[in-house]
């Protein structure tokens, strides 16, 4: 093992990413795990707005409607990076402002949470569109067979409406699940240790920016590449009971 | 207006429970009157069938005795209880208008089985989370309904994999899961192909045979005839005649009646 990495001339980058000191995997590896901490965070955080959000604008009355409208366009509308600094700023000031009103000092404030808040913000406009089409989508007479046997609407939403939209939904919610993961690099501009900011701070105390970079590379391919085969389990189990197109085809 | 049952000679005193009355419905979608004031009464036991051309609102007025459309006025009444209203005819309390709805179980044109759903998960679905039947119960219930509607073999096949006839006879199933006191049919063999109709046709029969209460929209004329004992033909949003099927079909007396008969026949 050691003799290939020497006659490829990787000596050197191994020993920077081994995970014990002086190497700085172990770093990387931490970020890469409060990366993903926030991203599933945001990911769960964003379906639950997904999902009322997405009852709210499809049944709710007119002034919620119109509130879910000004939240999905104006997230939609707004640069990431640009609504992670003002939510960001502006949450952790609304804290403190609460906190010193009702006679506490400064909160510290988990960067973890902040990023859950902030990124599920974000998750949730985008959520609620994936949702409310995939719940169009399910054919009314579905719902309506639930109603006619006398349903309760949480019981039939439950029930009926979810399970018949997964299939629906799950490519949208595999690509938020994506753009969650790799949004979380964001984070690093407001001082978030994830796996970008770990990265940049191991690179550049060595200079080995090519074998940092690189490496962080390599691992949100590796979240990826393990999301793609987690979420083809999740349409398959989606899509049971519907033919196959391919099979049908032959 | 001219109703063969007028004609009739009184038979004997009616004793049967009342399940179903329905009075003076009105129905419009917008500026579209439906239903313009319909009046119905089915006893238990009755075999009700409706006919009427396209446009008619015969599906209108069975979704409507169940609330899956709102009536526009009108009173609805199933097994004496009467649905209690708002102003603008919606439901005044879900509850009861959920309970009454596991009385009445609808059969669809386009059967509507959930997609996702085995024949058998379909099939326990209400008993097992809405009428809270223990699960092995219902499970045993279900077996029993499949192998009657003669889909026995198929119990954990998904509908999309089922002909229209047998998701139709597994609807039948799911519908009598629930021990409907009245079976809403909206015209369960319109969307099946020809040679599919027969099948669905023989378990309905079997139904109505064991005094199954049943109000029955159709296109089928024959079978009309054949298995109800009251008749109704509707004619743009109005019952136009009704009575014994022997009547209305042997001897009509609206022109429009004469009309449809012939057309369809």
């Amino acid at each position: 093992m050691e003799l290939i990495l020497e006659t490829l001339g990787l000596a050197e980058s191994a020993k920077l990413l081994s995970l014990s000191p002086p190497g700085w995997g172990a770093n990387l590896l931490r970020g890469l795990a409060n990366s993903l901490k926030i991203a599933s965070g945001a990911f769960g955080f964003g379906l639950l707005i997904g999902l009322f959000g997405a009852y709210g604008k499809l049944y709710g009355g007119p002034v919620l409607r119109d509130l879910l409208a000004i939240y999905t366009t104006v997230i939609r509308a707004v640069p990431e990076l640009v609504l992670i600094l003002i939510l960001y700023y502006v949450g952790t000031d609304l804290i403190n402002q609460a906190s010193s009103a009702m006679g506490y000092g400064r909160v510290e404030i988990s960067g973890i949470v902040a990023g859950i808040w902030v990124l599920g913000i974000v998750q949730g406009a985008y959520s609620i569109e994936v949702l409310r089409g995939a719940i169009l989508a399910v054919p009314p007479g579905q719902i309506e067979a639930a109603r006619a046997f006398g349903m309760p609407p949480l019981m039939t939403m439950w029930r009926v409406t979810i399970p018949a939209m997964m299939s629906f939904a799950t490519p949208g919610l595999a690509n938020l699940w994506l753009i969650a993961t790799k949004d979380t690099a964001l984070l690093a501009i407001v001082g978030f240790s994830e796996l970008t900011l770990e990265t940049r701070q191991a690179a550049s105390s060595t200079r080995a920016y090519f074998t940092f970079f690189l490496a962080a590379g390599g691992l949100y391919l590796m979240v990826t590449l393990c999301s793609g085969a987690v979420f083809g389990r999740i349409e398959k189990w989606a899509r049971r009971g519907q033919p196959s197109l391919r099979e049908d085809r032959g | 207006m001219p109703t063969a049952a007028s004609a009739d000679p009184l038979p004997e005193p009616d004793t049967r429970a009342e399940a179903i009355h329905v009075e003076d419905l009105h129905k419009s979608f917008g500026s579209l009157e439906v239903l313009k004031g319909v009046s119905l009464k089915a006893k238990k036991g009755d075999v009700v069938a409706i006919i009427g051309g396209s446009g008619s609102g015969k599906s209108t007025m069975l979704r409507c005795i169940n609330f899956l459309e709102t009536p526009s006025s009108g009173r609805i009444v199933i097994d004496g209880e009467e649905v209690k209203v708002n102003a603008d005819g919606s439901p005044a309390d879900r509850r009861q208008i959920e309970r009454i709805r596991t009385r009445l179980a609808m059969v669809f044109q386009q059967f509507n089985l959930w997609t996702h759903r085995t024949l058998l998960e379909n099939i326990i679905e209400v008993p097992v989370y809405v009428l809270k039947v223990p699960r092995a119960e219902a499970i045993a219930q279900a077996k029993v309904l499949l192998d009657r509607v003669g889909l026995g073999d198929k119990i954990e096949t998904f509908p999309a994999f089922l002909s229209g006839g047998q998701q139709q006879r597994g609807a039948i199933a799911r519908a009598l899961a629930v021990d409907p006191n009245v079976m809403l049919f909206d015209e369960p063999t319109s969307a099946l192909d020809p040679e599919l109709v027969g099948e669905v046709l023989t378990v309905i029969r079997d139904l109505a045979a064991e005094g199954r209460t049943m109000l029955l929209v159709t296109h089928e004329m024959k079978f009309a005839r054949e298995v109800a004992n009251h008749v109704v033909y509707l004619f743009e949003g109005r019952i136009e005649e009704q009575g014994p099927p022997a009547e209305v079909f042997g001897n009509p007396q609206s022109q429009r009646l004469k009309q449809f008969l012939s057309s369809v026949s």
